[in-house]
């Protein structure tokens, strides 16, 4: 080690504060720490994490918003460019913040550096909170972006700011820990595109992303019902244009009882040490 | 008081491998201390379960007098750990893995900053704190987990075959890195496939095969276990021959240099002046093997044979 001169036992003498004792401050700093090092990653990979989904999200709009939406007319009373900007950007929101927290979790796995935060004192929970608090960023950063972008393709108001702005949350809560969940069981790149592809996608685009499911016949009404993405994708519809395909409140119970669901059992998962401890 | 203390430690992997098979051990409060075994032998594991990478299946763990199922985060805000294989975030900046680090034990970030500084210092990584982990070299890479491993000054380090891969001149200089550091009051326990590291290390040893600890003892009662011990012997004369010593095995190894095998109670007296009534010359002499490489075989045979070492 040819540039590693001498080190004295002076070198290693403790300096500074000890280790706080309590176990709150321990898991407050450590909540800090991770949520920073997570923004800190998608604020420094952006031309992966921010730009890509807003340029998809530009060409929804040409393509079906302008180009077909033209055609289309109105749907549900306004125009179709209008009603199919809420569904973008609660699609830039779900796909993101799984996104995010799927790719940040297992690649700690991977390259092993997970270990650094599972010998620590630190909490399942602040584990939990920490990646979540990173999905929930990007998703609502590239949310906001999306915005902006629909901002230039049609008229955007929000009816209801307090709704648009719980279920954005809630929703980018849910699918965070939707991603870790599946991060915890991913050994392999493959697993980590499996959901994403074969579930997420398709439940997102049947979501009521494009749609409203009055086009659709009672029996695909009813199985339409049957997923909770279309759930989130009206209530922050109601939240923005004050229009929705499903009854509000029973939206949130969806919406409130998947959060509490998927925090569970990643919390669960993590106590068992699934895929994190031998 | 007790560093680390293990009682009846055992660990069955779901496949039905048996890694540990209810191992004890004592580590004393400021000790440098080897843990030896082969490759499987259950040193890793071992050290899974410290430090909470691997479930055990059953016994207990203290560190410090604190439980690790009942005490778990107080046990662990006091370990330290350098891991066998690299674990860094490759595309990290240094000097966040250890601000980051020090975060998770919940040291302030004002305090981080300034551990963060000391220890890449102390490590000389100092200049390479704005480098990602990526780009260091795999000694540098070593110097990073060490400092890492001690940035919220846990009072156990373990190092887990922290000089595996690198070249003679990293490990002497990681060698007086370690000793500087248990100087400083730090525990350290040692797992190393380098025998001649823990002899010129430790005070304490272990050595652990198949999953059990087969000697726990001082260097110095370890060493001194050795009932032969092998010297290479270059003569000034040229033999055709291995010269007759009476007492000893001889073996001529080349025209110039000769093998004895020396029991403990026959000394190396009688042989030289065997030698010298041969008109024979010794010039140099050197151990054949590393000695506790040596004890480390034997032990390990003759547990298979039922042989004393």
């Amino acid at each position: 080690m040819s540039d590693l001169g001498r080190t004295a036992p002076e070198d290693f003498a403790p300096v500074g504060d000890r280790p706080p004792a309590s176990l709150l401050m321990i898991n407050a700093i450590g909540l800090s720490t991770i949520v920073k090092k997570e923004v800190r990653r998608v604020l420094r990979i952006w031309l992966q994490t921010i730009v890509p989904p807003a340029i998809t999200m530009t060409l929804y709009f040409i393509i079906f918003g302008s180009l077909i939406g033209r055609r289309v007319g109105d749907m549900e009373g306004v125009p179709y460019t209008t009603f199919i900007a809420p569904g973008l950007i609660m699609m830039s929101v779900i796909t993101n913040s799984f996104g995010n927290v799927v790719s940040s979790f297992f690649s700690g796995k991977l390259q092993l550096h997970l270990e650094e935060m599972l010998v620590s004192p630190l909490s399942y929970v602040t584990i939990v909170l920490g990646y979540v608090a990173g999905g929930v960023v990007r998703g609502v950063l590239v949310g906001a972006l999306v915005t902006v972008v629909a901002m230039f393709f049609t008229d955007i108001y929000v009816v209801h700011p307090l709704t648009t702005l719980v279920t954005v949350l809630l929703t980018a809560v849910i699918f965070s820990v939707a991603g870790l969940i599946n991060a915890i069981f991913a050994r392999t790149f493959d697993d980590i595109t499996i959901i994403p592809t074969f579930l997420l996608t398709p439940l997102t685009y049947l979501g009521g992303v494009f749609f409203s499911i009055s086009l659709l016949s009672p029996f695909w009404q009813k199985v339409a019902l049957a997923n909770p993405i279309l759930y989130m994708v009206n209530a922050f519809r109601y939240g923005m244009l004050g229009k929705s395909d499903v009854d509000v409140g029973t939206a949130y119970a969806i919406i409130v009882a998947g959060v509490a669901v998927m925090f569970a059992t990643a919390l669960y998962l993590l106590h068992r040490g699934t895929g994190i401890r031998h | 008081m007790d560093a680390l203390l293990i009682e009846q430690l055992r660990k069955v992997y779901p496949n039905g491998v048996e890694a540990l098979k209810g191992i004890d051990l004592t580590v004393r409060e400021g000790d440098f201390f080897a843990l030896l075994g082969p490759n499987g032998a259950g040193k890793t594991t071992a050290i899974g379960i410290i430090t909470s990478l691997v479930t055990k299946s059953s016994g207990r763990i203290e560190i410090f007098g604190h439980d690790i199922d009942r005490e778990r985060e107080k046990a662990k805000s006091l370990i330290g750990v350098v891991p066998q294989e690299v674990n860094l975030n490759m595309f990290e900046r240094n000097y966040n893995t250890l601000v980051n680090q020090a975060g998770y034990y919940g040291v302030p970030p004002r305090v981080a900053r300034a551990r963060a500084e000391k220890y890449l210092k102390a490590l000389h990584l100092w200049d390479r704190r704005d480098d990602i982990a990526r780009n260091l070299s795999g000694g540098m890479k070593r110097r990073l987990m060490i400092a890492r491993a001690l940035v919220h000054e846990p009072k156990l380090l373990i190092l887990d075959e922290p000089t595996a891969g690198v070249d003679i001149e990293i490990r002497r200089s990681m060698w007086d890195l370690m000793r500087d550091i248990n100087a400083s009051g730090v525990t350290i326990i040692l797992t190393t496939h380098y025998l001649e590291e823990a002899e010129s290390l430790c005070r304490n040893i272990a050595i652990i095969d198949e999953g059990r600890i087969i000697e726990n003892d001082t260097m110095a009662n370890v060493i001194g276990k050795l009932q032969r011990e092998a010297f290479v012997l270059t003569l000034r004369e040229r033999v055709s021959e291995a010269p007759a010593l009476n007492g000893y095995t001889v073996r001529l190894r080349n025209e110039h240099e000769i093998e004895v095998e020396v029991a403990k109670e026959q000394g190396l007296n009688r042989m030289f002046e065997e030698l010298s009534a041969q008109s024979l010359h010794v010039a140099s002499m050197r151990t054949k093997t590393n000695r506790l490489e040596e004890l480390f075989i034997r032990l390990v045979e003759g547990k298979h044979q039922g042989v004393a070492p």
